[in-house]
């Protein structure tokens, strides 16, 4: 779902233009903004470069638009004059000029997936054993990373809640510290109370995690057969459907109790192959 | 700090892809950039340019110093880490509309140094 912004704009009022006025202006930046474009008011000191993109520049050019091209060859750039035209008029002008080039955009897909702070992360890999949906992976230096966030499931933190040092951010989310404010020494706390978790999961991979991470903390340390892994397991989807900290529909849409386990003993293995090359 | 003579880019992000920051600090926050005379660059989202690992999130944090008026220091820290793009924490300022006022934001952006909390 990620795609390339295709298109990079400019907003030029320099010479041989004329100010667009800050209203305008303004209206302008916001539609464009709002449809998903990066615009770079143009000045000395603007940081964007178009990299690869086409870079469309636009301006109040009182008559025919200047023809430019990009001294180093790479960047496609197309000027249009935007005299007379009302921020609605100019979208649809940027839109037009954009065609077929795919690009994200607001209320399409929503950028959801957890950030890490590694300055809190201790590597306990008790999140990728947690993920149902291979979010999470292992650099060749052992190192925990976010490999596919595009399968991370919009609006679920859940993985947050796994985490014993509060390192995951999911910067879209409403509160803290999940969303990136600061962490006190109360939150750290309430995340040892964390919801029992591991049940979904069905038993006993905290533990053999636990034997191979001292920096993983532990709070399960019973043995669990099948049975009442299972029936743990329909505890915990109660309890995090309750408290409305899972979406209703990612808990409706997990795989069958014996696709998790398959999917979890995956993770796990995963998760112990990091911990053991790290200790090794 | 930064020295006097580097005046910081700035980098505003609109939150267009699920709208976490105020409406209302975010409007103030680009009419004022947009009523000034400086040269400045905005984003539609920083999380999805995270998510895709734009480059040019490395272009913006190897340019010296930066204001980025988004959202939480540690969450755009990281965001742009997770894109392989680390800022300099010292060269960096990061105004939280998510929890200043309109005219905090404004003021911070404003001022010519660099302020890393």
């Amino acid at each position: 779902m990620a795609l390339s912004p295709g298109v990079h704009i400019l907003l030029y009022e320099g010479s041989g233009a004329s100010p667009l006025g800050s209203e305008r202006r303004f209206g302008i930046l916001t539609s464009l903004l709002d449809l998903g474009y990066s615009v770079s008011r143009t000045g000395i000191g603007a940081c964007l470069s178009p990299e690869e993109d086409t870079l469309l520049v636009l301006g109040d050019f009182g008559g025919a638009a200047p023809v430019l091209e990009d001294a180093g060859g790479k960047v496609q750039i197309t000027a249009k004059n935007i005299a007379g035209l009302d921020a609605v008029a100019v979208s649809s002008l940027v839109e037009g000029e954009r065609g077929e080039k795919p690009m994200n955009q607001p209320g399409r897909w929503k950028p959801w997936f957890p950030v890490i702070d590694y300055s809190r992360c201790t590597n306990c890999m008790q999140c990728l054993s947690f993920c149902l949906f291979d979010v999470y992976g292992v650099s060749k230096e052992g190192k925990l990373q976010v490999q596919n966030n595009d399968n991370c499931k919009t609006n679920c933190p859940a993985c947050s809640r796994v985490c014993p040092e509060v390192a995951i951010m999911f910067p879209k989310y409403s509160g803290g510290p999940i969303n990136g404010e600061p962490v006190s020494d109360a939150d750290v706390n309430r995340e040892k109370m964390k919801v029992d978790i591991s049940a979904l999961l069905g038993g006993d991979i905290y533990n053999r995690l636990r034997e191979r991470s001292e920096a993983a903390k532990s709070r399960f340390s019973k043995e669990r057969d099948s049975g009442k892994a299972l029936a743990e397991r329909k505890k915990c989807l109660t309890k995090l459907a309750s408290d409305g900290f899972i979406p209703a529909d990612v808990l409706e849409n997990l795989p069958s109790p014996e696709e998790i386990q398959r999917r979890a003993a995956d993770a796990a293995a995963k998760a112990q192959a990091a911990l053991a090359a790290a200790g090794a | 700090m930064s020295s006097p003579a580097e005046t910081p880019r700035i980098l505003y992000c609109r939150c267009a892809y699920a709208q976490v920051v105020p409406q209302e600090t975010k409007d103030a926050v680009l009419r004022h950039l947009s009523e000034g005379g400086a040269a400045f660059d905005s984003v539609a989202d920083l999380c999805e340019m995270s998510a895709r690992r734009d480059p040019r999130l490395k272009t913006i944090a190897a340019g010296g110093p930066l204001k980025i008026a988004a959202c939480h220091r540690r969450a755009v820290q990281w965001l742009f880490h997770s894109a392989e793009a680390p800022l300099n924490g010292e060269s960096v300022d990061i105004v939280n509309m998510r929890t200043l006022s309109p005219a905090e934001a404004c003021a911070r952006l404003d001022a010519p140094d660099i302020s890393p909390t």
